[in-house]
């Protein structure tokens, strides 16, 4: 479903992502791991657009290229992206919120509401009119990704979904992330808490420097203690 | 009591007009972050449009009500689509570009608007013919009121509401609102911006069109009435908080009030009184009423400041052959030859003080031209008080700017971006005010005049070569800050703030210093200036004149110390000088703007440092 080969990316001179490959298959949870500054958000926004990938990058999505294109339309074709930061509208309520992300139906997929949101994250039902600046850290993540949903994206990319947040709420998380694949989507994801990953991931793409290091299934990394050792311990 | 409430009804009438103007730029701002100059001209073209418009129903159906609205209504739409049409052709492929050029660029629609509008309905203030129904009063405690002020005075409220609905009842607004706070993350939802920009052009342009339109049965069509309203219409956004709606709503009933009650108690002072209430205001909440901090915009990728680097030695000679031609000049070339030589180097020195602070300093002044003018009205007024000699004046020229350098730049460095190019501009128009309308003082209008140089510097050709020794020499001593330990420290002010501080800069009194430094040098310029034409007016510290300043900067490039030099030149020298010789000047000059501004986004000097680093096989910055 998404398929990136060879993806540079840049701040200015610095070369951030060397020739970064990876892929993700339909319904599949991937996930990329690597420390702090390894180049996981610096992927997923080369992926979406707002990094622009350098020349020669590719990034497939359902059979079209969009390396080079504007964000809004790589989120069109429908790659959701949700940001790290979260970037909450902090003015608007949380139905505005999620007015912002709605896009038209997708052929093939149930379109998602409101009401089926608030299935999955049912905090949020309980504060439609509640501006975003005034939520918690937790209440705001399942914000942000609820919000993406909306523009019934085949595939989400999740950026670090568990950062910052309480015990209770990444055991919610890690719930909704479950059920989203149940539902048919691919979900990209970056982490640096291998056992969040572990309980929702498929597969995994360790990357460091800019570079992919290794890949493979999560059962495979768990026979590998060196591999976790090098990259990931702190 | 009664004077009370009529004035206070004027007041509401006036906020009208002001919050349907001020709306749209505030909403313009908000979404495109475009500080829209030509938004003034929108406000003229809706005036004008109804003019025309309006007259032309009535023509067909009679003078109805019902034809005004429409005529009305027709205008605004009129003028949105122009609005979209610049956003189009224009701005669209600048909203990387730094916000000076964008500014620049709208400026250059300014000038166009003003001729093509010259063009098309001539130079005279045009009235529209008042019905009875136009004209009809209102008793109200005694007076009479005019019945068509007080509909005005209900619209604003009215608009207000509407615009309330707009944007928080339909997608559109909500996106509006979202943008407002975070486009990038808008755009990354898969809303396309571009339709979304050109839709809130629509808006704010048609608000403008419609608050001309609304203003033309009390007040004539006339071509002064942009550049009038616009500083008005900038110190309502900014009192109310840049991109907030509500709080330009507050701003204007504010400042119409204080007009309408200064106007009466405070006749003398009344140009002054609406700055002053801005200073104010900025000063206990720096981002207006409602305002928020602005979003500190994370670097799009790639642009970083490129490093400020001594010019290579083949300028410098350059630089230096440019100087004996100009000094020899007496020897071969005419009175008026002379005359040009005297006026750039003056201007050398204005736009080399004016980049000391937007390039190394990165504090964009919108209102410079209040301490060239200080300098200018420092030796005059010297003269006039305490009759001192040229001498004395040249020395008292950059003290009294730097004085006012301090002064107002002690408010200006605590804040940063576009509220803080606003605040220059109000003191600058608080100076500009100060000397046009003390007129005790300053001359007011008439200026001050007889300021000549003293004997031995009386001919042109000797005072030629003491222009350029102080001006050329002032331009060479601000070069040595730019490259010296203080230059450093404020340009690791202005890169990152923070860092700066943690390693034991203070930031806010390098600045500061920068500021008093680029004023002092400045006002020399305007003593230079004030002894050549031996008169000093009000229109030295024009906005015209500010604007004068940037353009030379940027067009020369800020990136480079060489940059403003080149562009004082390029500008005087050949825009100036041969622009003005054609019937259309304005229209020609904003063309140049907007077409230098598309093709060198960083400036000719930048530019050229380019391509000759690029030639050589260096790596650009």
């Amino acid at each position: 479903m998404l398929s990136v080969s060879r993806l540079n990316a840049f701040y200015g001179r610095a070369h951030i992502l060397h020739d970064v490959s990876l892929e993700a298959a339909s319904g599949e949870v991937l996930v990329l791991l690597g420390r702090n500054g390894a180049g996981k958000s610096t992927t997923m926004k080369s992926i979406i657009g707002i990094v622009r990938p350098g020349a020669g990058s590719s990034v497939t999505f359902a059979g079209a290229e969009m390396a080079g294109r504007p964000p809004h339309e790589i989120a069109r074709a429908g790659l959701g992206y949700v940001p790290e930061e979260r970037r909450i509208f902090t003015d608007l309520t949380v139905m505005e919120n999620l007015e912002v992300g709605r896009q038209a139906p997708r052929e093939g997929l149930a379109p998602w509401t409101p009401e089926r949101l608030f299935a999955i994250f049912p905090n949020l039902g309980r504060m439609r009119d509640r501006p975003g600046g005034r939520m918690s850290g937790g209440e705001q993540q399942m914000l942000t990704i609820a919000r993406t949903l909306m523009g019934n994206p085949r595939l989400i990319l999740l950026d670090e979904p568990s950062e910052g947040l309480a015990p209770v709420i990444v055991e919610e998380m890690a719930n909704a992330i479950r059920q989203l694949k149940q539902e048919g989507l691919a979900v990209v994801l970056s982490e640096q808490n291998l056992h969040f990953a572990a309980r929702v991931a498929d597969r995994a793409v360790i990357i460091e420097k800019g570079t992919v290091r290794w890949q493979g299934t999560l059962a495979t990394l768990e026979d590998e203690p060196e591999v976790k050792a090098q990259y990931l311990s702190v | 009591m009664d004077f009370v409430l009529i004035q206070f009804l004027t007041g509401l009438s006036n906020a009208s007009a002001l919050f349907l103007i001020a709306s749209g730029l505030t909403v313009i701002f908000g979404v495109t972050r475009i500080v829209n100059f030509a938004h003034g001209s929108f406000y003229m073209l809706g005036a004008y449009l109804a003019w025309t418009i309006v007259r032309a129903f009535w023509d067909w159906g009679g003078r109805e009500p019902y034809l005004f609205v429409l005529g009305v209504l027709a205008a605004a739409v009129v003028v949105g689509l122009i609005g979209v049409a610049m956003e189009m052709t224009l701005l669209r492929r600048i909203y990387r570009a730094p916000e000076l050029f964008q500014l620049l660029a709208t400026f250059g629609v300014v000038l166009m608007i003003q001729d093509a509008t010259l063009a098309i309905w001539g130079p005279e203030d045009l009235p529209l013919p008042r019905p009875p129904w136009l004209r009809a009063f209102i008793d109200i405690a005694g007076s009479r009121f005019p019945r068509y002020d007080l509909i005005l005075a209900i619209i604003g409220p009215v608009v207000l509401a509407l615009l309330w609905l707009l944007f928080h009842r339909t997608r559109f607004g909500i996106l509006v609102r979202a943008a407002t706070q975070d486009r990038e993350m808008v755009a990354a939802l898969g809303v396309d911006q571009k339709k979304l920009f050109s839709g809130v052009f629509f808006l704010g342009s048609a608000l403008a069109g419609l608050g001309g339109a609304l203003v033309l049965p009390s007040q004539s069509a006339n071509l002064q009435m942009d550049l009038s309203i616009i500083a008005e219409a900038f110190v309502v956004v900014v009192v109310g908080g840049m991109g907030s709606v509500t709080g330009a709503f507050l701003a204007s009933l504010l400042i119409a009030e204080v007009q309408a009650f200064g106007i009466v108690l405070l006749p003398k002072i009344t140009l002054v009184l609406v700055f002053l209430v801005m200073a104010a205001v900025l000063m206990v909440r720096p981002y207006g009423l409602l305002g928020k901090p602005q979003a500190h915009a994370r670097a799009a990728s790639g642009a970083v400041e490129p490093t400020l680097r001594p010019a290579p030695n083949i300028l410098g000679l350059a630089g230096l052959a440019a100087l004996l031609i100009a000094a020899s000049a007496p020897f071969w070339a005419g009175a008026y030859a002379i005359t040009v030589l005297i006026e750039l180097a003056v201007f050398v020195l204005f736009a080399a003080s004016l980049h000391l602070m937007m390039g190394p300093g990165g504090v964009v002044s919108f209102g410079h031209a209040a301490y060239f003018g200080l300098g200018a009205y420092g030796a005059a007024l010297g003269l006039r008080y305490l009759a001192l000699p040229m001498e004395a004046g040249l020395v008292a020229a950059p003290l009294f700017a730097g004085f006012f350098g301090v002064v107002f730049g002690v408010f200006v460095v605590r804040l940063s971006g576009v509220y803080l190019a606003m605040l220059t501009l109000a003191f600058a128009q608080i100076v500009w005010a100060a000397t046009f309308q003390w007129v005790d003082v300053t001359g007011g209008d008439n200026g001050i005049l007889g300021v000549w140089p003293s004997a031995w510097a009386a001919d042109k050709s000797v005072y030629l070569w003491l222009a350029l020794a102080l001006c050329i020499g002032g331009t060479l001593l601000l070069r040595r800050f730019v490259f010296s330990p203080f230059g450093y420290g404020l340009r690791a002010a202005r890169d990152s703030e923070l860092r700066a501080e943690a390693i034991g800069l203070d930031t806010a009194r390098l600045r500061l210093a920068a500021f008093a430094i680029a004023a002092a040098a400045a006002g020399l310029a305007g003593g230079v200036y004030a002894y050549a034409k031996g008169s000093v007016f009000p229109t030295y510290i024009s906005i015209p004149k500010s604007v004068d300043a940037l353009l030379m900067v940027l067009l020369g490039g800020v990136q480079t110390v060489t940059g403003p030099i080149v562009g004082a030149i390029a500008y005087h020298g050949l825009f100036v000088g041969i622009l003005q010789a054609t019937a259309y000047w304005r229209a020609a000059l904003g063309l140049a703007i907007v077409v230098l501004v598309l093709a060198f986004p960083q400036g000719i000097a930048g530019f050229a440092r380019d391509r000759w680093e690029r030639a050589r096989g260096l790596e650009a910055a």
